[in-house]
């Protein structure tokens, strides 16, 4: 192990990350990886970062869900999953509420998340966009177009190895 | 709902009516873009403009608290109810045309939904805090088209030019201020749009400049969108956009 490495977490994760472990509902949000964005295989709401907030009020379980973009088409998905899941674990009483604000960003996503988008052959999000070909690692890449197969996604060729990806895009 | 509601009602579906007429609009590239990564590329800029059009919406909605929906308000109301800024439902014309329209109201909309930010409403700065975001992302790609275009053939600098002809006229009314606007302003809830053209003005003409493509300052002045008098096109984008609701109401899918 090299010594001079400090591992860090960025700060804004790491405030989710604290908030998720001081929560008393920890079985639910545990409930709650079960469900995955249904654009992304693989990849939970929790590690892509808009699963907010669980709370209970009154008997019912508030799901608070943040969207990526503001026209993403699979929000109503979700919040059919996140009711699905907890209705098989015997919660009868969800509702999933769409908050807006902190508007979602990538710094939301966890460490887990980003490495299972390198690992489904999608560049995660780089703060300055610099974008490394999930392939082969070069950083020898150009855009093709700005949007990809989602709005969450660009798209973009290796130069080196002549890969065609999806770049998630920094937001 | 006392008057300040009522205008606070007003402002909501008219910067819904603005974003999802837009949408539309792009979204009649589908299928139609010069290539396929630029076709999927207006798709979801028309995408994000209906989302932040159904923020707007549902947020007037619950201001109006008659129970209606972000689709009533889409799909029921007719052409001289819609109060969209006439810029917005422009028909998509040629390629250079829909960048050139997108380049304005991008320019536009990264500063006004900025200063949107610091609305009093929380629900307001919520969304601009949300759309911004987006703004400066189709920013990014529509500044690199102008100019390609600007500086690639004789006929693509032509059709620039015939866009920036055509938009003139219109770029005014981004910049008008109402009484009852002007009132949202006072209350902190709405931004001064006649303070953003100065800024707007100089940033247009200084990139355009950069492409040696000079921007005419207009003396016309097209008006009417926010009182509901619309060019003559509106009304036939409408016919196709709500013809299925208005066929099968309360249709799902």
């Amino acid at each position: 192990m090299n010594d001079n490495i400090i591992p860090t977490l960025n700060p804004v994760f790491a405030k989710r990350k604290a908030y998720r472990e001081g929560s008393e509902h920890k079985p639910i949000w545990d409930l709650l990886d079960s469900v995955f964005d249904p654009e992304l295989p693989g990849l939970t709401i929790w590690d892509l970062g808009i699963l907010q907030d669980v709370r209970l009020i009154d008997g019912e379980w508030q799901i608070d869900v943040t969207p990526t973009y503001s026209g993403c088409p699979a929000v109503e998905t979700i919040n059919a999953d996140v009711k699905a899941a907890l209705k098989a674990a015997g919660y009868d009483k969800v509702k999933v509420n769409l908050v807006l604000s902190p508007a979602w960003s990538t710094e939301m996503m966890s460490p887990v998340g980003k490495a299972h988008l390198k690992s489904i052959n999608i560049a995660p999000p780089h703060e300055e966009d610099r974008v490394q070909c999930p392939v082969c690692d070069s950083s020898n890449t150009k855009v093709v177009s700005q949007f990809g197969s989602t709005a969450c996604k660009a798209l973009y060729q290796c130069n080196d190895c002549f890969e065609n990806f999806d770049y998630f895009k920094h937001f | 709902m006392n008057q300040q509601q009522q205008n606070l009602f007003r402002f909501l579906v008219a910067l819904g009516d603005d974003s999802v007429v837009l949408s539309h609009r792009l979204s009649e590239w589908c299928s139609n873009g010069p290539y396929l990564e630029e076709d999927i590329a207006l798709g979801n800029v028309a995408l994000d403009y209906i989302g932040r059009a159904r923020m707007f919406y549902q947020y007037a909605c619950e201001v109006e608290g008659k129970g209606r929906t972000e689709d009533d308000i889409a799909y029921f109301r007719n052409e001289r109810e819609y109060t969209n800024l006439l810029i917005h439902e422009l028909p998509i014309n040629d390629f250079a045309f829909t960048m050139v329209r997108q380049f304005f109201v991008d320019v536009f909309y990264c500063e006004y939904l900025k200063q949107l930010m610091n609305s009093s409403d929380e629900t307001i700065a919520a969304i601009a805090a949300k759309a911004v975001k987006e703004s400066r992302y189709h920013l990014k790609r529509s500044e690199p088209w102008i100019r390609q275009l600007a500086e690639g053939t004789d006929e693509s600098l032509r059709r620039i030019k015939d866009a920036l002809l055509e938009l003139e006229n219109f770029v005014g009314e981004l910049f008008l201020m109402s009484d009852w606007e002007q009132s949202l302003v006072e209350q902190g809830i709405a931004v001064d749009r006649a303070k953003l053209q100065k800024d707007w003005d100089a940033y247009v003409q200084k990139f355009l400049g950069e492409s040696n493509v000079h921007f005419p300052d207009s003396q016309l002045q097209i008006r009417g969108g926010r009182e509901g008098i619309h060019t003559e096109h509106l009304g036939h984008m409408l016919s196709e956009m709500q013809y299925i609701q208005r066929t099968m109401p309360g249709l799902q899918w």
